[in-house]
């Protein structure tokens, strides 16, 4: 269908519009105004992006809601947007993410608040950015714009150790996507001087060309994902995140790597990609493996949680380079189900850690006999982190699975281990958390969740429970898209 | 013998400068308890009176004159204006401060018109020795300029080393032009680019000769290994003269490149392009990486300035037009973002305090938070991210070594940018991180507010809308080939 509105430049500009705005009431003087300028602009945004999903044709697998001008001529890039099946989903989780990040900084940041709810609204617009852009400089421009708010929040409002964590953040993700650049200016001259991802697509390109050109993407991509072992910004950069740096980060910024293999990766280099499957099966399942072990022994909670993060999106590349439908598909949910899940789950420690100023597990203990309603919303999620049936981390890790049994038994056994170790590593920190007598005076002084936190909690709890159930409309708008995206894959480029 | 005239219209603008410099200079000699003033004025004054004629004769297709050793066209009018307006904005920038360090004399703004000027016959000339004259009329004023402080030792030594090692550039430069004067028999830009096409001349010769003009050029750029002079060069000299050695000058050099290499010797590419690639690489890994080491921030924005020379080569590298008008593209860029970071820092520098250190950035974003932000978008732009101009001029240079099949270079290139974005980085990280060591208010004069603001915000804006900029780069090449 047509929709002459121009819906996904709002989608982008009219949070990156209030960012400024917020950025404009000045000093902590306006706090007050700053918050809910930023409410009312998160929520706008979010309400903006609904038509995407209502107006949304989900039988064909092509783009839709385009919108082409010139941008330069110089180089022939355009203001190219454009979304499908692959994208839409994740534009509506980040859409939906901000408005629960304004809300959990609503209190607990007390210094530069403009500063630091202006950085997430123009980060979401950025992100949605990344997400619609058809084009690829205009891709790569909002990719790396995406660093700059973070990293300053990650600086400014971390803790201890926010330097170290901010740079190693910055510098990493700069580093893959410093190659995926000359990868883009390859393609533009041997397609002729045109940086439109689709025209990327239909190009067909040697071998050795198109491995340099999949281990450029891969090394951008991976580092954000992350996968093992580009892993390690990770960890340090959750830990010394403000809670709804960590959220965002969690749900938002691991997805643009799971991204970009959809976008990038598969269609341009399906040869390279069929080639080196192998080897990204391989590093996937270390990640699910290893990385779940190293959860294990953690002490910190938002480390825990970390690296929980890393073995839940080994999934999701494992799921890709499975290279069929189950599997593109159960990444997918994968996606948007760690979204609201490691989102939540962050949220959990953050609100611990608001009263207790520790995010040390052994420093907790009984937190239960303070807080009830509390410790039922961490048990949801954490049921769900680990995987359990009825709530949306099964559908995806169960799809993945599935598809990975189609391939080889190997892969799946080592798969399904996560079952094990993600409730292990999930759980005993719970136990540890939550049950027991009362640890310390500190605990015993815990008050229950406020009403704004138990607002935060229940929408995600909904949504955890919503795409466990009945993940149907999630998989109905990306399931053309993807049978499109396996079909073009499994034809030769060369 | 009949004597005709020459046509003196396409140096209209020079001829002007040099009538107002000696105005300028009689004028503070004449005028009253306010000629500082008058002074400043009648510069800025100057440079509008150029820029208007320069703009009014803005000559679409080139124009050669005083028997051909002299041109005029499109790029060169160009980098003129460009000139003028860099000029213009250094002096609005370092009034406050040269005045709080009573420099404000005026051999300062005769000297600096003098440079002005030397960088204007640069542009234009299409003569080894019109190329020499410019290049020494600029030069030896900024020795002069460097030396302005004459009590201050720092800056004494570091207009010895800067004259020592130019004479030494200047030596360099000569013989090589001499050799090629030897191995084709003429000075004019345009014959040499025939006489070496028609295979006439001596190849040996010539290329000893090419040799040493890179030499030559390369110590101008301060591109490694002919780096030396550059840190202790803006180190020691007085801000606003680093800021000023840092910004026009690099102008003038790309068109002294393009006079040089491209037009008088690109049949001879295949041979200064190996010698380009070895200069990039290593201006790149030196500059990059001792910049890290720096704790001063001029040094540290010297050795930057080495791996963007390092990276303005590049684009010379794939001898099209595409190439040098990235390199053209990047200089501008390049000269954007250096006036405003040298602004910065004398904005923070008081009467009596040198801002000197890095640690002078700390907690500027508390002590002020909109300087800040400007701040922000420079180091941004300098480690060449999007949405800033820096990653543009990036990019068009990328683009154009990957065209000429460098790919390994391109790669080896934003490796280094990579090591570059952590001392940016540790900037931002400063201003934005730490806590900030004084808390006296920043207060520049309006029209410093203005400009820097506008300087910042122009780095943000020409990177969301580049193709004002990219297509004049292009125009102003392809209409000079």
């Amino acid at each position: 269908m047509s929709f002459d509105f121009p819906l996904l430049s709002l989608i982008i500009w009219l949070p990156i519009v209030f960012g400024i705005a917020v950025f404009a009431t000045g000093n902590d003087r306006n706090a007050q105004l700053a918050r809910w300028i930023s409410l009312v602009g998160s929520i706008l945004g979010l309400l903006v992006a609904i038509p995407l999903y209502t107006n949304f044709d989900s039988a064909t697998g092509a783009m839709q809601f385009i919108e082409s001008h010139v941008w330069f001529e110089r180089f022939n890039v355009n203001y190219h947007l454009g979304v499908d099946g692959i994208s839409m989903p994740l534009i509506l989780l980040n859409c939906f993410i901000t408005p629960l990040v304004i809300v959990a900084g609503w209190e607990v940041i007390k210094e530069r608040i403009s500063q630091y709810m202006g950085a997430f609204l123009i980060m979401s617009g950025i992100v949605n950015g990344v997400f619609a852009s058809l084009d690829a400089i205009l891709f790569y421009v909002f990719w790396e714009a995406s660093l700059i708010p973070m990293f300053l929040i990650i600086g400014i409002w971390g803790g201890p150790n926010r330097v170290y964590a901010a740079v190693k953040f910055f510098l990493y993700t700069l580093l893959g996507s410093l190659l995926m650049l000359i990868a883009f200016i390859y393609l533009y001259l041997i397609s002729g001087g045109s940086f439109s991802i689709e025209d990327y697509h239909k190009l067909s390109i040697p071998l050795t060309p198109q491995i340099l050109i999949f281990v450029a993407f891969l090394l951008a991509f991976a580092v954000k994902v992350p996968m093992w072992p580009v892993h390690t910004w990770l960890p340090d950069a959750h830990v010394e995140a403000p809670t709804g740096g960590s959220v965002v980060l969690a749900a938002i910024l691991l997805k643009l790597g799971g991204y970009g293999f959809l976008r990038f990766s598969l269609p341009i280099t399906p040869d390279a990609s069929h080639y080196l499957a192998t080897m990204m099966i391989v590093l996937s399942l270390i990640a699910i493996v290893y990385i779940g072990l190293i959860a294990l022994m953690q002490v910190d909670m938002k480390k825990l949680i970390a690296y929980s993060s890393v073995a839940h999106m080994g999934f999701v590349t494992l799921g890709f380079f499975l290279l069929n439908a189950y599997g593109i598909e159960g990444a997918m949910v994968q996606m948007i189900s760690h979204g609201f899940i490691s989102g939540a789950m962050f949220l959990c420690v953050g609100v611990l850690y608001d009263r207790l100023h520790s995010r040390q597990i052994a420093d907790y203990g009984g937190v239960v006999n303070k807080m009830p309603i509390f410790a039922a919303f961490f048990m949801l999620f954490a049921m769900a982190n680990a995987g359990l049936p009825g709530t949306s981390g099964f559908v995806g890790e169960f799809m993945v699975i599935m598809s990975a049994m189609k391939v080889n038994f190997w892969y799946a056994f080592l798969a399904a281990t996560t079952l094990i170790f993600g409730a292990a590593y999930t759980l005993w920190m719970y136990k540890r958390v939550i049950f027991g007598a009362v640890a310390s005076p500190a605990v015993e002084g815990l008050k229950d969740i406020s009403k704004r936190e138990f607002v935060l909690l229940a929408i995600l709890a909904i949504s955890v429970l919503w795409i466990g159930v009945y993940p149907y409309p999630l998989t109905e708008v990306m399931h053309t898209t993807v049978d499109q995206l396996l079909a073009h894959v499994s034809n030769s480029k060369l | 013998m009949n004597f005709i005239p020459p046509d003196f219209t396409p140096a209209s603008s020079e001829i002007f400068m040099l009538i107002m410099v000696c105005v300028v200079m009689l004028a503070d000699l004449t005028a009253g308890d306010n000629r500082r003033y008058v002074a400043y004025l009648l510069t800025q004054t100057t440079l509008l009176g150029c820029a208007l004629l320069t703009f009014i004769s803005f000559s679409t297709e080139i124009t050669h004159t005083f028997n051909g050793m002299y041109v005029d066209d499109a790029m060169a009018d160009i980098l003129k204006l460009m000139v003028y307006g860099t000029v213009s904005a250094v002096l609005v920038y370092s009034h406050t401060y040269i005045s709080d360090r009573g420099m404000l004399k005026g051999e300062f703004f005769s000297l600096i018109l003098f440079a002005t000027m030397g960088m204007m016959v640069m542009i234009s000339a299409s003569h080894f020795l019109t190329l020499y004259i410019g290049l020494e009329l600029l030069s030896l004023s900024l020795y002069a300029l460097v030396a302005l402080r004459r009590e201050s030792l720092v800056a004494t030594e570091a207009a010895m080393k800067f004259f020592v090692l130019g004479a030494l550039a200047s030596g360099f430069l000569l013989y090589g032009m001499s050799m090629i004067y030897g191995a084709t028999g003429t000075l004019h830009v345009s014959q040499l680019a025939q006489i070496i096409q028609s295979e006439a001349s001596n190849k040996e010769v010539l290329v000893v000769g090419l040799v040493f003009i890179v030499a030559g050029i390369s110590f101008k750029l301060s591109a490694a290994p002919f780096h030396m002079w550059a840190p202790d060069v803006y180190q020691g000299a007085p801000t606003a003269v680093t800021l000023f050695i840092g910004s026009a000058p690099k102008l003038a050099a790309f068109g002294f490149v393009m006079r040089l290499l491209v037009e008088g010797m690109g049949e001879m590419s295949a041979d200064w392009q190996g010698m380009l690639v070895i200069l990039a690489v290593m201006s790149m890994a030196i500059g990059n990486i001792a910049a890290i080491a720096q704790t001063n921030i001029k040094r540290m924005l010297a050795y930057s300035t080495i791996s963007h020379m390092g990276f303005l080569l590049l684009g010379f590298i794939s001898t099209d037009s595409n190439g040098y008008s990235s390199a053209l593209f990047y200089v501008i860029a390049y000269v954007l973002m250096t006036l405003g970071t040298f602004a910065m820092v004398m904005l923070l520098c008081r009467s009596g305090f040198e801002a000197e250190n890095i640690n002078d950035f700390k907690g500027l974003s508390k002590r002020n938070s909109w300087y800040a932000f400007i701040a922000l978008l420079l180091m941004l732009s300098l480690a060449g991210i999007p949405p800033m101009i820096g990653f543009y001029a990036k990019l068009s240079v990328l683009q154009a070594v990957v065209n000429a099949g460098y790919v390994w270079l391109a790669v080896v290139a934003v490796l280094f940018s990579l090591i570059g974005a952590f001392y940016y980085l540790r900037i931002i990280k400063l201003m934005y991180f730490d806590e900030p060591e004084t808390d006296e208010p920043i207060k520049p004069n309006s029209d410093v507010k203005i400009l820097l603001s506008a300087n910042g915000l122009a780095v943000l804006a020409f990177g969301i809308f580049p193709q004002a900029l990219m297509g004049l780069s292009l125009y102003a090449i392809q209409s000079s080939m």
